[in-house]
């Protein structure tokens, strides 16, 4: 390592500490506005006089079934991961083992598919939705989120399926193995940290999507979370229920945020696989 | 299988393009004619619209365009910056480095809509902390509706996309960093280099096919805003995207073929450029990258 005057010690910690201070106070200042209510509400202290949980139990004895919304979430959530990683593993199996003509090609595609604009496939997919019987329920969310997050797994799970030794696989085929017990009980065992990655990503996709989620459903008891957050409205239209909001808004990043510190190096490797190693 | 797969991504694909030719309407969609080009350069369509009197930009349409490519423009120079910046730091080796690393990640793992309210009520202009803190240190005299005054809306988004993206600009270039073999460092130590020189001779050249690609990633990303901005400014014309403009006028207008035309005018435009910036910074996204 190389040896560091003061100065440029001093300033690699100054610049930490507002690093730091940048990405974690709005959070902090969130959880903090749930905290307070009536007029305490109006006054910039970080840390509220007299905190209570009133907000969180407004949110979820308001006229809005928020615990309802936290559960479509979840549900959604989960189906389109593992569909999403079953799916994945598959198609990943075919693409960084099996040769054939215009793989190379094939993944670009897949590539630009996920860089994708939702929006350019919003009629159709409605349209696709509708006919399925799924418009209006939150799991007919699980098709579109599985579409679009298909080929970010599937990419992903390529470039880690091309670093198992071949050798594994041949002594597999040797042994008779069909390419199905290969994929779910040869490489399955040794994908674990890609699928740990892979999984999360799609996860936090699936929790956060907006626009599908505001569009293919309407009523309340059907919705994901973040359209239950951009919806809460005071009693009046005059009104905006912050406190109310932030307490909804910190029950939905809570749960990511204790995934993305159990998880971070998984998450950063799933995260720079795909765009350093493709 | 991946056939499959095709099929069903690129159906609903198909299914827009060919509404756009089309003068569907949401609520009934068997019913439809076709109208050609009728959407697109028709006479209420999209482009060369006689009954706009400031020409194409003062459209709906011309306005979401310009916003969507200012707001992209401007916030992927921004944060490819500050995560030039934040990545710098965290190679440096020090103490606490890893519990930075985590604080980064923070605005990262918040989603969209939950940053938006946020930052929303942050910039709130009668009890936000910003407009509060600003005005006791002086810096403003007034109250600044950020997120209401057409003249701030739409670089608060920016800021607040450029606060939420960071961390993944500065996790990709990281990992670039770290792909630089410290003989280089070492010797550039050596021989007595500046260090800017350092940075721009050895480190920017070594990290460059990374850095394009990450900045490809969100580039194409930001052209599809859409909940960022349609949350903090409640989609009012002024910053409405392109994105948002599809949506408004397919859901809330019932316009499906028309809506249909502007979200294939939309693709095209994000695929050309796409291509255009892929063929000037002459990006590989084939395999065999170094």
């Amino acid at each position: 390592m190389i040896n560091r005057s003061k100065w440029a010690t001093a300033f690699i910690y100054l610049a930490s500490i507002c690093v730091v201070l940048v990405s974690v106070y709005p959070f902090v200042y969130a959880v903090s506005t749930s905290l307070k209510s009536g007029t305490a509400l109006f006054n910039t202290q970080l840390l509220p006089s007299d905190a209570d949980l009133r907000n969180y139990r407004a949110l979820f004895e308001g006229a809005q079934p928020f615990g309802r919304s936290l559960l479509n979430s979840i549900m959604v959530a989960l189906l389109t991961v593992s569909l999403a990683l079953l799916m994945g593993v598959t198609a990943a199996y075919a693409l960084g083992r099996i040769r054939f003509k215009g793989k190379g090609l094939l993944l670009v595609c897949i590539l630009s598919v996920s860089m994708f604009p939702q929006v350019a496939v919003l009629s159709g997919m409605f349209e696709l939705i509708q006919s399925l019987g799924l418009y209006n329920k939150a799991i007919g969310l699980v098709l579109p989120y599985t579409i679009f997050t298909l080929p970010f797994t599937v990419w992903i799970l390529t470039t880690f399926m091309r670093e198992l030794p071949i050798e594994l696989e041949e002594a597999a085929i040797m042994d008779g193995c069909g390419p199905l017990r290969i994929i779910f009980q040869v490489f399955m065992p040794l994908l674990w940290p890609a699928l740990v990655s892979t999984g999360l990503l799609a996860f936090i996709g699936a929790w956060n999507e907006f626009l599908f989620a505001l569009t293919f459903v309407i009523n309340d008891t059907e919705r994901t979370v973040p359209v239950a957050i951009s919806l809460i409205a005071g009693t009046t239209a005059f009104e905006i229920p912050w406190g109310t909001i932030m307490a909804g808004s910190v029950v939905v990043t809570v749960p990511l945020l204790l995934l993305v510190f159990f998880f971070q190096k998984r998450i950063v490797s799933g995260l720079t696989a795909g765009a350093v190693k493709g | 299988m991946i056939a499959l797969m095709l099929i069903v991504a690129v159906w609903p694909l198909a299914r827009s393009i060919w509404f756009s030719f089309t003068d569907t309407n949401i609520n009934d969609i068997a019913s439809s004619e076709f109208v050609g080009w009728e959407n697109y350069f028709g006479e209420y369509g999209l482009f060369f619209n006689p009954h706009e009197d400031g020409g194409f930009w003062a459209s709906d349409w011309g306005t979401s365009v310009r916003n969507t490519f200012s707001f992209a423009i401007v916030s992927v120079i921004l944060e490819t910056l500050t995560g030039l910046g934040v990545a710098l730091l965290l190679n440096q080796e020090f103490k606490g480095r890893a519990w930075v690393r985590t604080a980064v990640l923070v605005p990262w793992a918040i989603p969209t809509i939950v940053s938006a309210k946020m930052w929303g009520w942050m910039l709130n202009d009668q009890f936000g902390v910003i407009n509060a803190y600003l005005i006791s240190w002086g810096l403003i005299s007034q109250k600044i509706a950020w997120t209401a005054d057409p003249t701030y809306a739409l670089w608060a988004v920016v800021l607040v996309d450029v606060w939420k993206t960071t961390p993944f600009m500065a996790l990709l270039i990281l990992a670039a960093l770290q792909t630089v073999p410290k003989d280089c460092y070492e010797a550039a130590h050596v021989d007595g280099v500046h260090p800017l020189r350092v940075f721009w001779k050895i480190t920017l050249p070594l990290i460059r096919q990374p850095l394009l690609v990450a900045i490809v990633f969100r580039l194409l990303d930001s052209l599809r805003v859409f909940d960022l901005i349609y949350v903090m400014t409640a989609n009012s014309s002024s910053t409405i995207s392109m994105s948002g403009f599809v949506r408004r006028e397919m859901v809330e207008y019932g316009n499906m073929g028309f809506g249909a035309a502007a979200s294939t005018s939309l693709f095209l435009i994000i695929f050309l450029t796409a291509i255009v910036f892929l063929r000037v910074a002459r990006v590989k996204l084939s395999q065999d990258n170094p």
